[in-house]
């Protein structure tokens, strides 16, 4: 076992090295490279622009500027805005609150609806619900995020007035309440896509286990089906859902980015496509290597946990 | 064996496939409803009497079904039924470019990978993994944001970010196939390892490279409308089914025909190729050929 995590580690930390390789590469590659901002001031002559560059190290060969940027980001310093000079982390640490929040109630909704939906089809496998089902799955993955965030705006906000538009709350009230009405319409946004995944992956990883051996071998020996199903198949069909959880990880952040814009919520997303709107590109590029860094740990996260829970991964 | 059993196996695998194919009726459905879309955007701006960038201050929010404008007008006052055709032009051709390219990149960097596998394969892949770590709306924003907006820039950063999973896909199919006899008998004749790769092992492996270009374009749509919508792909005047869905949300209460068409079209679109690839596969995947 501790030889498969630090394998597993190994793998994570040569990723990291490499998506950091990538980041920095997409920001020094880009036209205008990092100092495209300061270039198209009015204020900056090419002498001030020179002066700059080899003040911030920028004259100096690639592969050191990169093992000096990728130096400082392990400790934490990942440059300032450009909007108004905070440390980038203490950004995204200040709006990270609000996307966890979202993305952990979607997942919750997601995980119970999406497996209860997949369980449901294999169980009863080409029901007129399984088929309702998976054309539903796949309609609801072909749906652009945001338009279905602009119905739900329309039908629960605009004709019926049940949900409020936007905003994670009113202002002046802020209870518990109060969030918890805001966090309704873009968690179920969020939730659509993630629902959709869970049910497809449940219901084949169920359908998987219900074929095994070790079922028929229940049902012979005259278990009550309940228990079947309960003890033995559900058990077993539940613990690919962790590296579902893992692999949809990516996704959920993505979408979530989706949904703060729509519903206007606070999160990491909305400050992503802010920054992009002022060009802020050290806090562009921290959320994009943050949210990256994020997948990295969730799946190795997700495979470590899978191999405690599954002892056929670490000899395989 | 029954004469139906007999004519089953003497089927040619194409017909076998075509057969497969036909009895999935979604996947049937959903090639006619994009064969509708194509020639609806391609044909139809020539029946309408609008054109799709002609502003009409005295006609703004005209609602669907109001004189000749069969849905509506914009804020400009422009015919949304024309935009949608146009938009479909664009976001279309951005699917189907978009998905040729990243089939391109996506089957040579497979395909060296599984060939060569050892050092070359391991590091391709690693950077398929790496690549597959940003999350693809995160990064194709953070690309769209360094670069000038425009059909050709968003095509190519819509490919950039979608062809990891062909690079999968074929690595795997070329790494599996490199060991089979006919590989083996073409490099006994002495061709070439690119030769080898690209006409004896890659065309053996369409089946899946078929199905994962059909989703690619759904995925290809469906990107172009986030970035679009967020106002960092097509740019105004020229329309896509993701910008005119760019400023539906303040008129949603006045005029909220702007946010449905646009919505519908991508959804349909998407949902079709989506039904497509799920299909192809059922066809294609020779497991299925196992009673």
């Amino acid at each position: 076992m501790a030889r498969y995590v630090i394998n597993r580690l190994g793998q994570a930390i040569m990723l990291l090295v490499i998506v950091s390789a990538i980041g920095f590469a997409i920001l020094h590659l880009a036209p205008g490279g990092p100092l495209s901002q300061y270039a198209a001031s009015a204020q900056m002559t090419q002498e001030d622009l020179d002066r700059v560059t080899k003040q911030l190290g920028l004259d100096r060969p690639l592969p050191i500027q990169y093992l000096d940027w990728f130096g400082r980001m392990v400790r934490g310093d990942w440059g300032r805005s450009y909007r108004d000079g905070e440390a980038v982390l203490s950004v995204i640490g200040s709006h990270l609150g609000a996307t966890l929040e979202l993305m952990a109630t979607a997942t919750i909704i997601a995980a119970l609806l999406g497996c209860w939906i997949g369980i449901l089809g294999a169980l009863r496998r080409y029901s007129l619900f399984d088929s309702l089902a998976t054309v539903g799955a796949m309609i609801a993955l072909s749906i652009p995020t945001f338009w279905f965030g602009l119905v739900m705006i329309y039908v629960f906000s605009v004709k019926l007035g049940w949900l409020p538009a936007g905003n994670r709350e009113t202002v002046g009230d802020g209870s518990l309440l109060d969030l918890l009405h805001h966090l309704i319409a873009p968690a179920l946004v969020l939730a659509l896509v993630e629902t959709a995944m869970w049910g497809r992956f449940m219901r084949s990883s169920m359908l998987e286990v219900i074929n095994q051996d070790y079922i028929r071998t229940a049902r012979a020996k005259g278990m009550p089906e309940w228990r079947i199903l309960t003890l033995h198949a559900l058990r077993n069909a539940l613990l690919p859902m962790i590296t579902v959880a893992g692999l949809q990880f990516p996704t959920v952040l993505g979408g979530a980015l989706v949904a703060e814009t729509v519903f206007t919520w606070p999160g990491m997303g909305r400050l992503f496509l802010d920054s992009i709107g002022y060009r802020d590109y050290p806090v562009v590029m921290g959320i994009l290597m943050f949210s990256a860094t994020m997948v990295l740990i969730g799946s190795l996260l997700a495979d470590i946990l899978y191999a405690v829970v599954d002892p056929r991964i670490r000899v395989g | 064996m029954t004469t139906a059993a007999l004519s089953t196996v003497q089927l040619a695998p194409g017909q076998a496939a075509w057969r497969r194919f036909r009895r999935h009726r979604l996947a049937l459905a959903g090639a006619v409803i994009i064969l509708v879309l194509v020639l609806g955007s391609a044909l139809g701006p020539y029946l309408l009497p609008f054109d799709d960038t002609y502003i009409d201050i005295l006609k703004r929010f005209a609602p669907p079904l109001s004189g000749a404008h069969i849905l509506g007008t914009d804020e400009l006052g422009r015919d949304v039924m024309a935009r949608l055709m146009m938009g479909g032009r664009v976001s279309l051709s951005i699917g189907i470019v978009a998905m040729v390219i990243a089939m391109a990149v996506g089957i040579v960097v497979g395909a060296f990978a599984g060939f060569y596998g050892g050092v070359v394969g391991a590091v391709l892949m690693r950077l398929v993994d790496a690549v597959l770590c940003f999350p693809t709306i995160f990064l194709l924003l953070a690309l769209a944001a360094l670069t000038e907006p425009g059909l050709i820039t968003t095509t190519v950063l819509i490919a950039a970010t979608a062809w990891m999973g062909v690079a999968r896909v074929v690595e795997a199919q070329v790494r599996s196939l490199r060991e089979r006899e006919f590989a083996v008998a073409a490099l006994a004749f002495g061709s070439s390892n690119l030769r080898i790769m690209f006409r004896e092992l890659v065309p053996n492996a369409i089946a899946p490279i078929v199905v994962a270009a059909t989703l690619n374009v759904a995925k290809a749509i469906l990107l172009e409308s986030y970035v679009s919508y967020l106002g960092y792909g097509i740019q105004p005047p020229a329309a896509s089914w993701g910008n005119m869905l760019n400023n539906a949300q303040i008129y949603l209460t006045s005029a909220p025909w702007l946010a449905i068409a646009p919505g519908v079209a991508i959804t349909l679109a998407v949902t079709s190729f989506n039904f497509l690839g799920d299909g192809l596969r059922d066809a294609l995947d020779p497991r299925m050929n196992i009673p």
